[in-house]
């Protein structure tokens, strides 16, 4: 690169002072020019010669040692060597700005962790990460990445999850909770143990994920490889025909003149600048991206995403916390204490939300001595026997099948419905919350001209009907079945436009089939289960869905820019072409279009990856 | 099977294009793709073609770009 850097300043040199000596030598400046040309271009004439040799004949060094020499063999000395010299340039900074925006991705991958310190007995050893297993204990020092997932078992500390999550503020760790690999300790020596290897852990998911990133092609790229391919041959066939057939066929036309604009033809012929800019624009799009905490994994989903006109959200854990809790307890004939207690040891042993936060608001310790013949009925709740007393804690479908008459409700929440031994006492309320920024997500939509969100939950209506009101969605869908969940994205599909793509958004196991039928599936809550990663086209490393906000506009923002750089690039060269066929445009005025494209191009493109302010 | 290469030094995204147009001509290569961007080329080939497909495919890559450098990774 640099040998490259200064063969073209002391070209320019020479260049410069072949232009302004004055002589009456006929040769001097000639052979001035000659020299220049030589330190510049000699390089290129070379490779062109090398890649003929190989069967490689139309590439851009053969064409720009056939516009240059050809240029020189009419006298045109000073345009020969102004081309080889902007075309110098050029291929300088578009390798400048390549080497930079692969480093950018390579900055990313900062975030593999080098090693681990094992702690065996007394001792710390500094161990490669992939030596580490479950269940052994490692110290993080202040400053340091977390190495693999794992939970603290000592000591408090603040942890910076930025390169993981794009959240900027620190997170709080205290001995009980769970670390991501990749993310970086701040202040405090931590001591946790192990919970997943290497393999399996945050940081390498992610790695893998960004490292096979883009391998979709975007109908933007697609567009241009076919474009680039037609654009030279044709170009050059042109060139040929301008020199040729003008000539024969206007009177009192000059051969030169004709050779002149054709080889000015040649040196517009390369489709550089497009084929460049418009990856790097899609590369930087998906760049910018994950800064934020989204992983996009191809660019053909950052277009798809652009055109985003329907947004589907699953409920649970998506829109709302995924967290229940107990709202209210209504007891009939017995205390509140004891209807809790008795609901809690019923659902004793089910891992069910619901249960759990049944569990949780009683608090206590679970006698399991007092429970036996525990009886799940699917859809409807579970029975059991506690202290001979028999207890079914359920739904009202479980209350209608018992022939036990309930306290009807038109309640938002679930309603745990109890009865022993036949006779009703009483309901606990339980509902989920909404996630804080949920609101504001859904305003936001709006207001970037998404034409619906809808929701489907397989919750109950009275609830999904509160949250759809509460949020200002549109349409939902409630107490769907997973196979329902599929039949009614169908429906959605069907009411958008024929450009248009409907988003679904989900974090749960069960939303495997819906991510992979919907035009772009979008997983929530970093790192869910593999199958919710696989199926879906976009990775939201937090649980924020205003990230889906973000991610939508990144991509608006990335669509524009690469249109920008397609009508530039291909309106430019055509008029440049035009004015040189014509003969109102020298080949300096070529060489200077061809590369001053390139350049705002690809400068244009690095705005994609500039999503500070988004 | 799939099997993943960097081209290293890949300078020319129109070359990119090429080679992956090319690799992907090739008997037994069931698909392929070059990023630019990434210098990555994947491909998904028949195994018992791989001894084969190799050789070709770096000499198709030597001919269009000279001076990259083809890794297994």
């Amino acid at each position: 690169m640099n040998k490259r850097l200064w063969r073209i300043i002391i070209g320019v040199i020479i260049f410069i002072i072949a232009i302004s000596i004055k002589s009456d030598l006929f040769w001097v400046k000639p052979v001035l020019f000659g020299i220049s040309y030589i330190v510049v271009g000699a390089s290129v004439v070379w490779s062109a010669i090398r890649n003929i040799i190989r069967g490689n004949v139309f590439d851009e060094n053969f064409l720009m040692s056939l516009a240059t020499i050809g240029a020189f063999a009419i006298g045109q000395y000073p345009e020969g060597v102004a081309v080889m010299i902007f075309y110098g340039v050029g291929e300088l900074f578009e390798n400048y700005a390549l080497a930079k925006s692969r480093k950018s991705i390579s900055s990313l991958m900062d975030i593999r962790p080098d090693y681990a310190n094992l702690k065996n007995g007394d001792e710390i050893f500094k161990v490669d990460p992939n030596d580490v297993h479950i269940g052994d204990i490692i110290v993080i020092k202040p400053g340091e990445k977390i190495p693999v997932d794992c939970t603290v078992i000592d000591g408090f500390s603040m942890i910076d999850t930025s390169s993981i999550t794009g959240e900027a503020v620190p997170r709080d760790i205290l001995p009980g909770n769970e670390l991501l690999s990749g993310c970086i300790n701040i202040n405090g020596v931590l001591t946790a143990e192990v919970t997943k290897e290497f393999g399996e852990s945050t940081v390498s998911k992610i790695l893998d994920l960004v490292e096979n990133v883009s391998s979709k092609k975007s109908n933007s790229e697609q567009f241009i490889t076919k474009f680039a391919r037609y654009y030279t041959p044709v170009v050059v066939i042109l060139a040929l025909c301008l020199a040729i057939i003008p000539p024969l066929v206007i009177s009192g036309a000059h051969f030169s003149d004709w050779l002149y604009r054709s080889l000015s033809f040649l040196v517009v012929s390369c489709p550089c600048a497009l084929v460049i800019s418009i990856p790097l624009s899609f590369f930087g799009g998906i760049g910018g991206a994950s800064k934020h905490g989204i992983l996009i994994k191809g660019s053909n989903y950052l277009e798809a995403l652009s055109k985003a006109e329907i947004v589907v959200f699953d409920k649970t854990g998506t829109l709302t916390k995924g967290v229940f809790n107990v709202q209210d307890i209504h007891a009939v004939n017995i205390s509140e204490e004891e209807l809790l207690k008795i609901t809690a040891y019923a659902e004793s042993y089910s891992n069910h939300p619901i249960s759990l936060s049944i569990k949780r608001a009683y608090g206590y310790e679970i006698d399991n001595t007092q429970i036996s013949e525990v009886n799940e009925i699917p859809g409807q709740g579970v029975s059991a026997l506690i202290n001979s007393k028999i207890v079914i804690v359920g739904n009202i479908k479980l209350m209608n099948a018992m022939n036990i008459s309930y306290y009807k409700n038109e309640l938002v929440g679930t309603v745990v419905h109890v009865a022993i031994d036949n006779k009703y006492v009483g309901y606990i309320l339980i509902s989920d919350e909404i996630k804080p920024d949920a609101a504001k997500t859904i305003k936001a939509l709006k207001k970037s001209n998404i034409k619906k969100c809808a929701m489907l939950t397989g919750d109950n209506k009275i609830i999904a009907a509160k949250i759809s009101n509460d949020l200002g969605l549109d349409e939902f869908y409630a107490e769907l079945l997973p196979n329902d969940k599929v039949d009614k994205l169908e429906k959605l599909l069907s009411e958008k436009s024929a450009k248009g793509k409907l988003v679904y958004v989900g974090d749960g196991i069960n939303d495997a089939p819906v991510l992979a039928r919907a035009d772009i599936g979008i997983a929530m809550g970093g790192l869910g289960s593999d199958a919710t990663i696989e199926a879906s086209d976009i990775v939201i490393m937090t649980d924020e869905p205003s990230k889906i906000v973000t991610a939508i506009k990144i991509s608006q923002k990335t669509i524009k820019i690469a249109n920008q750089n397609i009508v530039f690039a291909i309106g430019v060269k055509i008029i440049v072409l035009v004015l040189c066929a014509v003969g109102l445009a020298t080949m300096w005025a070529a060489i200077f279009a061809d590369i001053g494209v390139t350049i705002i191009a690809v400068l244009n493109a690095f705005r994609a990856l500039n999503v500070k302010n988004i | 099977m799939k099997i993943k290469f960097i081209l290293e030094s890949l300078g020319c995204a129109n070359c990119a294009a090429k080679m992956e147009r090319l690799i992907g001509k090739l008997d037994g290569v069931i698909s392929i793709n070059v990023n630019f961007m990434t210098t990555k080329l994947i491909m998904e080939v028949e195994e018992e073609k791989i001894s084969v497909i190799i050789p070709a495919t770096e000499k198709i890559i030597k001919k269009i770009e000279p001076d990259v450098i083809l890794k297994k990774i």
